[in-house]
């Protein structure tokens, strides 16, 4: 796991970031075959937001997002075995295949999820924030959604308690510009201050170039300094793009070819990583290609795994509905 | 052929944008597709060069995942091209495919082509009974809002992670003084006064929860909490299912529910149906101030999220509760108000009120009913009542809600599913009547059930009208 603070153009970065590109890569590959079904959000693109995020956060901190949730949960450090094997449907998945893409936990690695319901991240994180608050723990959760999402009712309420009780939590808005079709100019009043969206409850924001992790992790810092020490939530509004479609079957005709082309040629948050390594002369061209091939194989590993993982036992079908206990006239 | 929808079995290739020879990169759009709901892009999902298109422009009915091209890696040629006839099972994928998967293949049948075996019937759970009220005990006369609120505090003194959350339960007191007193006993920290967003402040207890607290948030009233309803669902009923069992949501919500008097439509509904549909949660309509008390502290203990269905005008009734220093009940156990051979009525909340009464004026008749409080909603009790019917043989339903897929309801088809040889009449309903509630205090009076309906269900079921 990457942790170290200000390490945000390191080998480990690049690593981590190529690892949540190959690991989309392939499991678009699977949805393909047909092998992952249902709603696959894909987060080719938007890499850098998580890796650099996870820079400036300490052990204990808390993770909470929507359904693009597969680079959160790798970079918390959760295997991409059992990652992929919940996107198959398989019994090793990390919900022993019964939560899918959209729907996947580590409480080991402080990741709470993985939820479907657009704009639920925003009072959920307040939550487990309020909890960091009730124990005086220091700790701060880090709160993603997307620009769409910042529409929502329930985010604008979440916003007024987490400052009104000054929790620790960090809103990070992944703006990628598209709520699945709409724009964020189609749908978001004042589309270029998504970060002022706090400003009547008094919360901090900056909007930050999510392709660059430097910047991404030079705002992080700042913001989850602010929620650590007992001054309220913070938002950050993260400029960045997704690659591929809102899911899977998304034939994203609401934008042109070229502009993805252009993001991808000369924004690409993995390149600049690259290019900064080279430049700096702490990697070579060949030391990447090796790294990618590194990447390819854990990716390779974990996709063999999912897809021989037998399917869930169908007693399952009957487990973890409720919590087993004991009749409180025996506990 | 990409599989690119959920429900996509089969594609039109409708044109491709490469051909043979041409070197394409990552995100190159090499064809497009149409599914069954739109036409697609399909990208290459790396570099090469296009080594053999398959497949034909224009060729409609392809299977997901029949190679439609094969792409060619940075080391190969064409000579290295092999045709994949049929996909065969375990072939390892090469180094460098494109999205068509022309050189990966298929090897399982889809999910829906084989047939499951069944699985076995849910477990049922174990409850235990009541637990027994040693000799001697002591009874005290109280309002179920003091066993409520005796309930919420002695909870909270023997466990520091629970703690109450809601609109004016604080320093108001509670808007129906359920919570009086807590904040003098357990101060801001514990009893928390929300602003008026439902939607945001059960989804900060159902966040609180996944790390461990025990919150109990307070509905101010039941019909407010339509606008929280998708975190009480959502959030808590099934986050520990589709987590696999990792993540737990202890937490209670509670408040008045139902009709109180004379506030109309919109604050006056009963949703003990709406929450007992969801696997997930436990659900708990007591009518007692003794079940109130033992049940919720039950609640608060409780691993799982509870829903906890008050009644606004049970909160001033006066019950015997008995003095004990830990008075917990079973979840999932109904309660026999009342024994009886000729007649079951089953209801729960202030659908008792009349229940009660259309008893005792029954056996001024010489018609002995026996009555079943439901207490818990979910789990149902159904054991219990199929035991009074296999006694009485007929059975009647009374609830304040309305009559369509209700709890009455409910009561009806399972007991017509799983006791019909016990069943010598078609088990009937008293329910409320199938409209919005009325203001007018006639009006309001018509739309709630009344004790002569209950009466005239029981003797229809008994032949005796």
């Amino acid at each position: 796991m990457i942790g170290r603070k200000g390490d945000t153009s390191s080998l480990d970065t690049y690593r981590a970031m190529l690892l949540i590109r190959r690991f989309e890569e392939k499991a678009g590959q699977l949805y393909g075959m047909g092998r992952i079904g249902g709603f696959c959000h894909l987060y080719i693109g938007q890499e850098a937001i998580v890796t650099g995020m996870r820079t400036v956060i300490e052990e204990g901190d808390q993770v909470i997002t929507a359904y693009r949730d597969h680079g959160h949960m790798l970079s918390c450090g959760m295997d991409p075995k059992y990652v992929m094997a919940e996107l198959t449907g398989r019994r090793s998945g990390y919900s022993k295949g019964k939560g899918g893409s959209m729907h996947m936990f580590s409480v080991e690695k402080e990741f709470y999820g993985g939820h479907g319901i657009v704009g639920t991240p925003a009072p959920l994180g307040t939550g487990i924030a309020f909890a960091n608050h009730y124990r005086d723990n220091g700790r701060v959760c880090l709160t993603y959604f997307g620009e769409g999402a910042a529409n929502q009712g329930q985010v604008y309420e979440s916003f007024n308690i987490a400052s009104l009780w000054k929790l620790p939590v960090v809103y990070v808005i992944e703006n990628n510009r598209y709520a699945m079709g709409t724009s964020v100019e189609r749908g978001s009043a004042n589309a270029h201050k998504l970060y002022n969206r706090g400003a009547a409850f008094g919360i901090p924001g900056e909007q930050v170039d999510g392709m660059d992790i430097s910047a991404v992790a030079d705002a992080g810092a700042r913001a989850v300094h602010h929620a650590r020490q007992g001054a309220g939530p913070y938002i950050l509004e993260m400029l960045t793009y997704r690659y591929r479609g809102h899911s899977m079957s998304d034939p994203a005709k609401y934008r042109t070819r070229e502009e993805v082309k252009d993001v991808r040629e000369h924004h690409d948050p993995i390149d600049l990583v690259g290019n900064r390594l080279m430049d700096a002369g702490i990697a070579t061209e060949e030391d990447l290609k090796t790294i990618d091939k590194e990447i390819r194989a854990v990716v390779n590993d974990a996709a063999e795994f999912a897809l021989e993982d037998p399917e869930p036992d169908p007693e399952e079908l009957w487990t973890d509905v409720l919590v087993e206990s004991q009749a409180p006239s025996e506990a | 052929m990409p599989a690119l929808s959920p429900t996509m079995e089969e594609g039109t290739l409708a044109k491709w944008l490469v051909k043979e020879g041409d070197a394409v990169k990552t995100g190159d759009v090499i064809a497009e597709i149409e599914t069954d709901k739109a036409t697609m892009e399909v990208e290459a999902l790396d570099d090469g060069k296009v080594g053999k298109l398959l497949v034909a422009e224009g060729t409609e009915h392809v299977p997901v995942n029949q190679p439609i091209a094969i792409l060619l890696g940075e080391d190969e040629d064409a000579s290295d091209i092999k045709i994949p006839e049929a996909p065969e099972p375990k072939q390892t994928e090469p180094e460098a495919s494109g999205e068509t998967q022309a050189n990966e293949s298929s090897p399982e049948p889809k999910p829906a082509d084989h047939k499951e075996p069944e699985a076995k019937a849910p477990p049922k759970p174990k409850i235990a009974p009541d637990p027994k009220i040693p000799e001697g005990t002591e009874f005290v006369d109280q309002t179920v809002r003091e066993a409520l609120r005796d309930a919420m505090a002695e909870e909270m003194r023997a466990d520091p992670d629970v703690f109450v959350l809601g609109e004016e339960v604080a320093e108001y007191q509670g808007a129906y003084k359920v919570t009086q007193g807590l904040l003098k006993e357990f101060g801001p920290k514990r009893v928390v006064d929300t602003p008026i967003t439902e939607y945001a402040f059960a989804g900060i207890g159902a966040g609180a929860a996944f790390t461990g607290l025990k919150p109990i948030v307070e509905f101010m009233t039941w019909n407010f909490a339509m606008q929280a309803i998708d975190h009480v669902v959502n959030s808590a009923a099934k986050t520990h299912y589709m987590s696999g069992g990792q993540m737990r949501c202890p937490i209670v919500f509670r408040g008045p529910n139902g009709a109180a008097a004379r506030v109309a439509a919109q604050h006056s509904q009963d949703y003990a149906s709406w929450y007992a549909h969801v696997p997930g949660l436990k659900v708990i309509a007591p009518y007692s101030a003794a079940d109130a008390k033992g049940l919720l502290k039950a609640a608060i203990r409780d691993p799982n999220p509870v829903v906890f269905l008050e009644n606004e005008i049970l909160y001033g009734q006066q019950f015997k509760v008995p003095k004990l220093d830990d008075w917990v009940l079973p979840i999932g156990k109904a309660r026999i108000l009342r024994e009886g051979k000729d007649v079951t009525l089953v209801s729960y909340s202030h659908g008792l009120t009349y229940t009660i009464e259309a008893a005792d004026k029954l056996a001024e008749e010489g018609i002995e009913a026996e009555i079943i409080d439901l207490r818990s909603l979910r789990p149902l009790d159904l054991e219990t009542i199929l035991a009074s019917l296999a006694k009485t043989h007929r059975l009647v339903a009374i609830e304040e809600s309305w009559p369509v897929c209700s709890i009455a309801s409910e009561i009806c088809a399972r007991v017509t599913q799983e006791g019909f040889d016990d069943l010598d009449a078609p088990p009937l309903t008293v329910s409320g009547a199938d409209v919005p509630m009325p203001y007018a205090a006639n009006l309001e009076k018509l739309a709630l059930p009344r004790t002569e309906q209950v009466i005239a269900a029981a003797k229809k079921v008994l032949y005796k009208d």
